[in-house]
């Protein structure tokens, strides 16, 4: 028996150096990160190593925005790699980040599992002159160079206003589907709306604000309700993305069906079908990857020294244009991006 | 390694003492780990760039320092055919109470005695349920990995606590002056030491290996079943609450999801370290090399940018081969002695002159 355990112990030995010399192999396919990359138009000593590392892999949000930031990094000559963990899990990005503090990357753009847990860890990064972008979700602001903000509330209110102003042609009656009656952002944009309506659309009406709470079936509840109680209503305002999606299946099998608009914030393979069959004109989001393209820009320009990360710094996004650093060292992507039947085919997460 | 003479304590039959005691020292599975460890670290330093950096073990030891706490508790229940499905909840539940001990203003330390205290308290409902109320331990721990984890998350929200002062978390991630050690792997080998003399070197620990072998048995030779288990539980318990402190102090951040799914690994590495899932098997040095292990393939595949699903994948496959090799390595050996036998068999059959010492004791050697 005992002659087999060495055996069985080779085995393991075999089976887990075949693993790690299959890994070697692969290393040698894709370009090296801890090489300097022959960037060609970038300052010659510049590491334009930049590594994307998404809240999790086999998220399509997080597919798009990193693609986009694949395109910049392709547009600049850099090399553009992409880790992360299965699972959204708020340490699981630490491992990530010291394995590319080792490899010695040049910069680093993330979207933050936990905007504490990951600090030492990026701080670390830091230390060793990597540069930290975050995009989508922040960490606290001294653990990071520059935060790409997607949107701000201000823009989110105003985009909304406008959508549903122009597909009801300007006056009647409108209501609001929101997510639970505490959630802070919901709240904070509804606010806006109504400040914005009162100031530039006075024919339209505010009738109620209602709430999903964030759940299909609710929204979906909410929405017949809403049909029924205000037979006048013109339009359905969604600030969120369960909402709009079940506001828009239960107007797509309704009889008020392209009488009531409905718009609001959404997701493109979730309303897809909905703005195809004429349910849904307009609604809005921001475009993930132009998010992580400017987050590919903004590392590049970090990592060549063009920019600091201070308040006031300018750099050239590519085909964005050029951008200035806010205060807290964020730097807003723009206003919300407006899908319709004509782009939304462009799109999928 | 100091501790594998002491594996012996483990109950033997007559058969491992047909081998010398070189052979049964150095062809064991936890040695077999070892050597896995061993050639994984040095394939490693060779074919994948950067990993032969000291920093790279600092690293290592930091990611896996709470499984290695908790796999120490695990292995002894583990030994006596129990489990503990609900250590990582333990976790998120010591990692919030020292949160919200600390936020609320009490000192760092008592914070970490309340910490630990409540994951005593968790261990020893356990340990009341499954030795008091007879249940299986599978089903409690089940039960109480979800409800010590609704505490956890009920108790802060979607919250966290941060803001540790920097003192206290430098402990949590510095390294010994001068070693690329971090400093928490002092705790760990205190505790190491602790739990080798009282699994290998403690009538305690015999107790624990007679019960995995039969607790009926066991109690007729006197061995306190359910007092055993239930100590095994509390200590269980307060490791993993230990280990939250760690955690916590570590990522800076209390939170009610802090360490979701840590159990796996836990158990995984102490399976892969050769303890006996159905009890009465294993050693402490074969799962302390098995959690390095499984550290050191995660690590060194991260460096050579294998994503997290192919390292799953890896570590997947390398705890069911390490599971299934001992039957089917049983398998072949029988197969092969059965037909040696036949051979041996035939042979003697055919040569009625040949004298009759040769083939007497190929079969009685490998016939039990």
């Amino acid at each position: 028996m005992f002659s087999n355990v060495k055996r069985r112990g080779a085995a393991a030995a075999i089976v887990a150096s075949a693993a790690l010399v299959m890994a070697g192999c692969s290393t040698t396919v894709e370009p090296g990160s801890s090489e300097t990359p022959n960037g060609d138009n970038g300052t010659p000593d510049a590491n334009l190593a930049i590594t994307f590392l998404p809240k999790n892999l086999g998220n399509a949000y997080f597919d798009t925005s990193d693609a986009g930031g694949a395109e910049a990094i392709a547009e600049f000559g850099g090399t553009y790699a992409e880790v992360g963990p299965a699972e959204a899990s708020p340490d699981a990005q630490v491992s990530y980040i010291n394995t590319l503090t080792q490899q010695g990357v040049g910069g680093i753009a993330i979207s933050a599992n936990d905007p504490e847990a990951i600090c030492g860890a990026l701080n670390e990064a830091r230390d060793n002159g990597v540069k930290v972008v975050t995009f989508d979700s922040d960490t606290n602001p001294e653990c990071r160079d520059l935060f790409i903000n997607q949107a701000t509330a201000e823009g989110i209110a105003q985009v909304q206003v406008d959508m549903i102003a122009e597909q009801i042609g300007g006056e009647g009656q409108i209501a609001i589907l929101s997510a639970t009656a505490n959630a802070t952002n919901q709240n904070a944009w509804i606010e806006m709306m109504k400040e914005i309506l009162a100031a530039d659309h006075p024919n339209i009406e505010l009738v109620d604000v209602v709430y999903g709470d964030d759940d299909d079936q609710t929204s979906f509840d909410r929405t017949a309700a809403l049909l029924q109680t205000y037979p006048d209503l013109k339009g359905i305002v969604s600030p969120t993305t369960v909402g709009i999606s079940a506001a828009a299946r239960y107007l797509s099998t309704s009889e008020s069906k392209g009488q009531v608009a409905i718009t609001g914030l959404g997701t493109p393979n979730q309303m897809r079908s909905y703005v195809e069959d004429g349910t849904v004109a307009a609604f809005a989001l921001w475009n993930p990857g132009d998010l992580g393209y400017l987050a590919a820009y903004a590392a590049k320009a970090l990592i060549e020294g063009e920019i600091t990360g201070a308040e006031g710094d300018t750099f050239s996004a590519g085909k964005l244009g050029d951008y200035t650093v806010g205060p807290n060292g964020t730097v807003l992507l723009g206003d919300p991006y407006v899908f319709d039947a004509n782009n939304i085919g462009d799109f999928n997460f | 390694m100091s501790d594998a003479a002491l594996t012996s304590a483990a109950p033997r039959g007559y058969r491992h003492h047909s081998k010398p005691l070189w052979r049964r020292a150095l062809f064991t599975r936890e040695i077999a780990v070892f050597a896995a460890l061993v050639a994984v670290y040095v394939v490693a330093v060779f074919s994948v760039p950067n990993f032969a950096a000291p920093i790279t073990i600092t690293y290592l030891l930091l990611d896996v320092a709470a499984i290695l706490f908790i796999a120490l508790p695990m292995t002894m229940i583990i030994i006596t055919g129990e489990i503990d499905l609900s250590v990582a909840s333990v976790v998120g539940l010591s990692s919030v109470v020292f949160g919200t001990m600390y936020q609320a203003g009490l000192p760092i330390p008592l914070a970490i005695a309340v910490a630990i205290v409540v994951g005593a308290v968790a261990g020893f409902i356990n340990g009341f349920l499954v030795t008091v109320m007879r249940l299986p331990s599978l089903a409690v721990t089940i039960g109480t990995l979800a409800l010590f984890r609704g505490l956890a998350v009920g108790l802060l929200g979607t919250t966290a606590v941060t803001g540790f002062p920097a003192t206290w978390s430098d402990l949590a991630t510095s390294t010994i002056p001068g070693t690329p050690i971090p400093s928490v792997m002092i705790l760990f080998g205190a505790l190491t030491i602790v739990f080798v003399w009282l699994l290998h070197g403690s009538s305690f620990g015999r107790g624990v290996f007679a019960i995995g072998q039969s607790s009926e048995a066991a109690r007729f030779s006197g061995v306190s079943v359910e007092r055993t288990k239930l100590i095994l539980f509390v200590l269980s318990g307060t490791v993993a609450a230990l280990a939250g402190v760690y955690y916590t102090l570590r990522y800076g951040s209390a939170r009610g999801d802090n360490a979701t799914g840590l159990e796996l690994g836990v158990i995984a590495a102490v399976l892969l370290g050769g303890v006996s899932i159905f009890g009465g098997r294993g050693a402490l040095h074969g799962v302390i090399a098995a959690v390095l292990l499984i550290g050191t393939l995660a690590s060194a595949l991260r460096l050579a940018n294998v994503t997290s699903d192919v390292i799953n994948i890896i570590t997947g496959t390398l705890l069911v081969a390490s599971v299934v090799s001992p039957s089917f390595f049983a398998w072949v050996h029988e197969h092969w002695t059965r037909s040696r036998g036949r051979r041996a068999r035939a042979a003697a059959a055919h040569t009625d002159a040949t004298p009759a010492t040769t083939q007497v004791d190929v079969p009685t050697s490998h016939n039990h």
